[in-house]
């Protein structure tokens, strides 16, 4: 039963950011879903390419790093309006034990991050057949 | 000299029945804050109010107006540009995927749905020529200036 309880609290929990040291950084937006042998992160990383991301896992953290190679600047040319903010993206993650850091697997599409962390076999959910 | 009980003073702050509501009160406000604090400082598009509001950049060289929109995760055919009287549309929709709805959710901080980005251009453009790309989440609109809206050198023949 304590198991049952303690899932509900170890999940991938983001950590509170340090705002003043990591100003540099932004932090992007993320979904996190749980299913039964799974997490899925997806995150928003716009104009980071697969060669800017860097992924991290070390002990229990996991962190994300998107680097903007080109940041939208158009070479010769003058600002008139912008709302995009320049720097590099960057989000740290706890990761549940149960996580299996080894089979972690990562795709960029279009700007998007996914994620897919799975969980060990061991913590799957199982069914157990009863023998007479 | 008569003993009287000795009783704390009425308006006592740590005794009253609302202190607790202050600190109810703080706790709300510490929640506006967070929430709507971010909109006022500059950069910050009011995401919380207006939905999806993605980042929209503006260009000028001689030649053309160049257009940036940070649209992660949108499919090519969802993004629709037009160009009206001046104005640059851009609109779309991200969709949300199946994948989201089996599972438990945790987080859901990113943006679904409509959104729709007007922009003014200060120059006249060449409609035939518009031509956009859509790369690493990022639209970026190239709008070539009509012939006469591009500066004209004039040589001044001195005599």
């Amino acid at each position: 039963m304590n198991a049952v309880a303690n899932q509900d609290q170890q999940t991938v929990r983001p950590q509170p950011i340090p705002h003043e040291r990591e100003r540099e950084f932004h932090v992007p937006p993320v979904n996190i879903v749980e299913s039964n042998d799974h997490y899925i992160v997806e995150a928003d990383l716009p104009g980071v390419a697969k060669e800017g991301l860097e992924i991290t896992v070390e002990d229990n953290e996991l962190t994300i790093i998107g680097r903007r190679t080109d940041f939208q600047e158009v070479p010769n040319a003058e600002v008139l309006y912008q709302e995009s903010r320049p720097g590099d993206f960057r989000r740290v993650f706890e990761l549940d034990p149960t996580i299996d850091t080894s089979k972690i697997n990562a795709k960029m599409q279009q700007g998007v991050l996914t994620l897919t962390l799975p969980k060990a076999e061991k913590v799957k959910p199982r069914k157990i057949s009863v023998t007479d | 000299m008569t003993l009287t009980r000795w009783h704390k003073p009425e308006h006592n702050w740590e005794l009253s029945p609302f202190r607790g509501m202050t600190t109810l009160r703080d706790e709300i406000d510490t929640i506006f804050d967070r929430a709507f604090g971010q909109l006022l400082q500059p950069g910050h598009s009011p995401q919380l109010l207006a939905g999806w509001v993605p980042a929209v950049d503006l260009y000028e060289d001689k030649d053309a107006l160049t257009v940036k929109c940070e649209l992660p995760g949108m499919k090519k055919e969802d993004i629709d540009i037009s160009l009206h009287e001046g104005f640059l549309t851009i609109s779309g929709e991200r969709k949300s995927e199946q994948k989201k709805k089996e599972g438990e959710v945790y987080r859901t901080e990113r943006y679904e749905g409509r959104f729709s980005r007007s922009l003014a251009l200060s120059s006249k453009v060449n409609h035939e020529s518009i031509n956009a790309t859509y790369k690493d989440g990022v639209l970026t609109v190239v709008l070539p200036k009509a012939e006469d809206a591009k500066p004209k050198q004039i040589h001044v023949n001195v005599k």
